[in-house]
This record gives structure tokens, C-alpha cells and sequence, in this order.
């Protein structure tokens, strides 16, 4: 009986995205990016010239400079006399590790919460809703930094902190797909045919969500990756010596007129990233949901 | 309208309440202690203790969060526990450079973002306009420190056109207000164009195609008005957003507005001070929001508010 919605099933639809996808230039340039960042960062133990850490005895001037890009230091060196690129692979890690840890959390607690608001309905819902509301006034990023600044954070520290303020789109998104979902016909069909609340949930609308969160969870990184870097960079993030591209950008800027490329190249990877991410998630929105295409 | 409008602002007088009581609660547990800060390191415990009860906080949660409150709705939001300025002085000495930088902001991102996505609608399909959307998709995912900072490197280092940082002059905004308004121009740019390319297809627009009205007309005066309406609703939206970025923007180009004020308080766990921004700029994101809904149906009469 559960073949029923066989004609829309949520897997046969994401093959066929996945191929249209393939098609898309730039969607597969933006998968180039994520694949050569994630390559980088998962090598970066092989592929690194330097430790990340290692003050080297040639990686400053005669006067105590930092070294621009080029000969031994193909990214030049920081005010410490530490390997730019080095510091960049080691800070690759940095950025995807709380981009997908924060953004999974994130998607896991708004997915929860839209579903269980959107077909709980009654006072469970109202009160999930509401409390969504109240989160949606939150100056999001003066939270994210009051937190982070009291917390002498660490690593999991700050993903958890972007999980908190970064969830709200999703459960508002989740719940209106919840709502609508609930309302269709085959679910009408399901629940006259006696099936359980736990049955509908997980066989019919959990596979109907897929979609919309493979597309928010894609975007989401994006977000992810930029609030990473902007906490980092106002020093209330990932804190030195762990290398994070925003906090490369934190202990360099005030010398950045004489060497622009520590905050440059950091800056521009940062970029690219979140724009990898923003490209491959519209694609996917394009592919995955025909009601969202018909602007090209 | 009438009843419309009274639900929804004690909705959000009740949103505000929460978001105080929250953001109270958060403070409260938060291992970071005020009075040590005030004290210094070199204090007794005496000395921290009379801090500490004068100041109040020795009393339990409710008490503390019911006092803040009832300040709160006669307009008093205590003292700054390191300035010893009222909180209210403070951020009403900061608001209005803040104000300004956001006003900026919002012109910045409508002129660049609606620009760019009428240009990318005339030009639909066509190279011109896939350049203009990846622009936009860049726009969007640049960090707004590292465009503050590039922007700060070339045109005030390199070029020397403006001021590195500062307030005061109208060369002293231009870039900080450009900061805060590329990201959103990138959101314009991908709203307007996909507006403007539904209203072109409209049939009143081939009706005036087939008078035989010129181009430019067509476009400006017959197509543009209907497609920039419904975007205009955004702009309330618009201020939510700009609250966090303001916090950077500012601390990039040493804006001395309520991002710096609120930044330098956290830094000094200065609570009065870190409430009082924090439910200044959720009014601002809640009366934003509000502002939006009650535009939408006066611009699209489709549209009808519940």
C-alpha cells in the first residue's frame, strides 16, 4: 500500500536531479571548488610544505617582516613567520568541519521542530511556532557573539553556538512543507486506512521533506561557513594557533596595508567556499523543486 | 485594519517580552561574572560581595529580571556597570550614526541591486545577464569584513579617495554604506530580475509593445513601477539583517554606532549595556517585520491581511 505515491517517490526524483544537476556549468563548478577545498583539507597533512604551527627561522625579513607570496612560501608567510599555505590547508578543515557539523545540528533541530510543530498542530505547535517567532527577533549574530564571547570557545563550542542561532530558517521552511503535506490527499488516504501517526511521519512526509532539506542543508553551509569566519575574525571564534580562515584574517589585519595578502587570500577562500556552496544549493533548488523553476 | 494592527502589536509587545526575558536568562547563567570586571583583579572578597549586593545581583533570577523589567516599560534601562552612564544615554548618543550607516546601507543595495536586475531582465538569457547573476551569487557570499577591508585597501590606502575610518563627513560614509549593501544587492539584484521578467510577460506590456511605445518607455514607464512594488516590502526585512552587520561593518571602519557600543560591552561583560542594544535591535527586526506585512496588501490589494 505504501507504493501508492509511487509516481512522485522522492527517490526516483533525486536520481533524475542528480543528472540534471550534472548539466548545470555552474553547479559543477561550484562542486569543483568544495571538491579541490575538501581534497586540501583532508591531504593537508601530506600536501603541506610546513607544521601549521612552525615559526620558521627564514619565514621573516631581516627586519621582522612576513614574506610576500612566492619562492619557498607559495602564499608567503604571516607576522609570526608561519606558512601561509600551510595555515590555509590546516584552516580548510577549520571551515568545513563547522560548516557541517553546525549546519547538520542546525538542520536536525529545525527539521525537528517544524515537523513536530507542523503536524502536532494543537498547543505543541503553537507553542514550537511561537517560540520560532521569538527566535526570529533575536539579533542573530549579537547572540551568536555574546555567546561565543563568554564561552572561551573551542572548536565544538562555536559550531554549537551557530547551530543555536542558525536553525529558525529551517524549522520555518520544514513547517510549512509539513503543514501543506499533511493536507494531501495520499496522506488522507493513509490515515482513513487506518495507518499509525508514526507510520505517516516516517514513511510519507519525512521522505516528502528530503528535498527541501538537501537544498536548505546546502545553503546552509554557506551561512555556516561566513558566520564562522565573521566570529573568528572578531576574535571571539575559533581562537589561535588553531588556524580558521577568519581567524588567519583576526591576526593579521592591523598590519594588512603592508601585507595585504594575509587577509586577502584568506578573504577570497572564504568566498569561494560560500559561494561553492551557494551554487551547487540553487541548482539543487532548481532540479529538486519544478515549482521553483521558470525564471530561467 | 484596525484590529489588524492592535493583534499584531501586542504580538510583538509579547515577542519582545520574550526575547527580554531570554536574553536575561542567558546573561545570568553565562559563567562570565560582571562584578569581577567592575572589582578588578586585585579586589577582596568584601570588597566584590558589596559590589555585588549593591548592584543587586545577589538576588535570585525573578527578582533581578522583574526590577529590569519594570525600569524597562518607563524607559529606564538601568546604568552601564563600567561607564556608570545611563544605558538609554548611551545607546541614544549612538543610534543616530547607526541610523545613518543603515540608511546608507538600504540606498546602496537598492541602487546597485534593482540596476542590476532590471539590466539582467532586458537582457534575459543572454550572456550579460548570466554574468550579472553569478555577480549576484558572489555578492551574496562575500564575508562583509573582507569586503570592508578590500574596499578600505583600495580605494582609501591605495587610491587615498577616502577617509580610512572614521564619522562626520559624507566621504566618511560612502564606504562602510557600500559594505553593508553589497550583500543585500545581491538578494535585490536576483528579486528584481525575476519580478521584472514576470511583469514583461504580462499582456498589458505586449498591449503597449504593440502601440508602438518606445523601448525605454515600455521599460520605465509601464514595466518598472509594477515590478519594484512588491520588492520594496523587503526593505523592512532588510533591518534585521543590517543589525548584525552593522557590528562589523562598524568595527571595520570604526563607525561609532550601537555595533561598537554592543562590542565593546560584551567584551566587558557589561550587562545593562548588552540588554539594552540587544531589545533596541529586536524592536527594530519585530517593527521591520511588522512594517513589511502592513505594505505588502497596500501595494499588491490581492493580497489580504488576517
Amino acid at each position: 500500500m505504501a507504493d501508492v505515491a509511487d509516481l512522485s517517490s522522492p527517490r526516483a526524483a533525486t536520481a533524475g536531479a542528480l543528472r540534471r544537476l550534472m548539466r548545470r556549468k555552474l553547479a559543477l563548478l561550484g562542486l569543483a571548488i568544495i571538491v579541490i577545498v575538501v581534497g586540501g583539507a583532508v591531504l593537508a597533512p601530506w600536501i603541506a610544505p610546513f607544521e601549521p604551527d612552525e615559526q620558521l627561522f627564514d619565514g621573516l625579513t631581516l627586519y621582522g617582516e612576513p614574506m610576500p607570496p612566492g619562492g619557498a612560501f607559495l602564499m608567503g608567510t604571516d607576522l609570526l613567520g608561519r606558512d601561509l599555505f600551510t595555515r590555509m590547508l590546516y584552516g580548510a578543515r577549520t571551515s568545513l568541519v563547522i560548516g557541517v557539523v553546525a549546519n547538520g545540528v542546525a538542520l536536525v533541530i529545525g527539521t525537528l521542530v517544524g515537523v513536530l510543530a507542523g503536524f502536532l498542530r494543537g498547543w505543541v505547535g503553537a507553542v514550537l511556532m511561537r517560540f520560532t517567532d521569538l527566535m526570529m527577533a533575536f539579533p542573530a549574530l549579537l547572540l551568536a557573539i555574546c555567546l561565543a564571547a563568554v564561552f572561551q570557545p573551542s572548536l565544538w563550542i562555536v559550531a554549537m553556538v551557530i547551530a543555536l542561532v542558525n536553525w529558525v530558517q529551517t524549522a520555518r521552511v520544514v513547517y510549512t512543507e509539513t503543514t501543506s503535506l499533511s493536507e494531501r490527499e495520499f496522506i488522507a488516504a493513509e490515515k482513513t486506512l487506518g495507518a499509525s501517526s508514526a507510520r505517516i511521519l516516517f514513511r510519507h512526509i519525512l521522505p516528502h521533506l528530503v528535498p527541501t532539506l538537501i537544498v536548505w542543508g546546502t545553503l546552509g553551509i554557506s551561512v555556516t561557513v561566513l558566520l564562522e569566519a565573521t566570529l573568528s575574525f572578531l576574535g571571539v571564534g575559533v581562537q589561535p594557533p588553531t588556524p580558521s580562515w577568519g581567524n588567519i584574517i583576526f591576526e593579521n589585519q592591523t598590519y594588512f596595508q603592508a601585507a595585504p595578502w594575509l587577509v586577502f587570500i584568506p578573504g577570497a577562500a572564504i568566498l569561494l567556499l560560500a559561494l561553492a556552496f551557494n551554487l551547487v544549493g540553487d541548482a539543487l533548488r532548481d532540479v529538486l523543486d519544478p515549482t521553483q523553476r521558470g525564471n530561467d | 485594519m484596525l484590529g489588524y494592527l492592535t493583534r499584531r502589536l501586542v504580538q510583538s509587545a509579547l515577542i519582545l517580552l520574550g526575547v527580554s526575558f531570554i536574553t536575561f536568562l542567558l546573561l545570568y547563567v553565562l559563567p562570565a561574572d560582571p562584578v569581577r570586571q567592575i572589582a578588578g583583579r586585585s579586589a577582596t572578597a568584601q570588597t566584590v560581595e558589596n559590589i555585588r549586593h549593591q548592584l543587586g545581583l545577589d538576588q535570585p533570577l525573578l527578582v533581578q529580571y522583574w526590577r529590569y523589567l519594570s525600569g524597562l516599560v518607563q524607559g529606564d534601562m538601568g546604568r552601564s556597570y563600567l561607564q556608570k552612564t545611563e544605558v538609554a544615554t548611551l545607546i541614544a548618543s549612538r543610534l543616530p550614526a547607526t541610523l545613518l550607516l543603515m540608511l546608507g546601507g538600504i540606498v546602496c543595495e537598492l541602487l546597485i541591486g534593482l540596476t542590476l536586475g532590471v539590466v539582467a531582465a532586458v537582457f534575459r538569457g543572454r550572456p550579460l545577464d548570466q554574468g550579472l547573476m553569478v555577480t549576484s551569487f558572489v555578492a551574496v557570499s562575500a564575508p562583509q569584513f573582507v569586503v570592508g577591508l578590500l574596499l578600505l585597501y583600495l580605494f582609501a590606502v591605495q587610491l587615498g579617495w577616502f577617509p580610512i575610518g572614521g564619522y562626520g563627513t559624507f566621504a566618511h560614509l560612502v564606504l562602510p554604506a557600500i559594505t553593508l549593501g553589497i550583500m543585500g544587492s545581491g538578494w535585490y539584484s536576483r528579486m528584481m530580475r525575476s519580478s521584472m521578467v514576470d511583469v514583461l510577460r504580462q499582456d498589458y506590456i505586449r498591449t503597449a509593445r504593440a502601440k508602438g511605445l518606445t523601448r525605454r518607455r515600455i521599460l520605465l514607464r509601464h514595466a518598472l513601477p509594477n515590478a519594484i512594488l512588491p520588492i520594496i516590502a523587503m526593505i523592512g526585512i532588510d533591518i534585521g539583517i543590517f543589525m548584525g552587520g552593522i557590528v562589523v561593518v562598524e568595527s571595520v571602519f570604526g563607525w561609532p554606532g550601537i555595533g561598537q557600543l554592543a562590542w565593546q560591552a560584551i567584551q566587558r561583560v557589561d550587562i545593562p549595556v548588552i540588554m539594552g542594544v540587544t531589545m533596541v535591535s529586536a524592536t527594530a527586526i519585530v517593527l521591520g517585520n511588522l512594517l513589511a506585512d502592513l505594505i505588502t496588501p497596500m501595494i499588491d490589494p490581492r493580497i489580504k491581511l488576517r
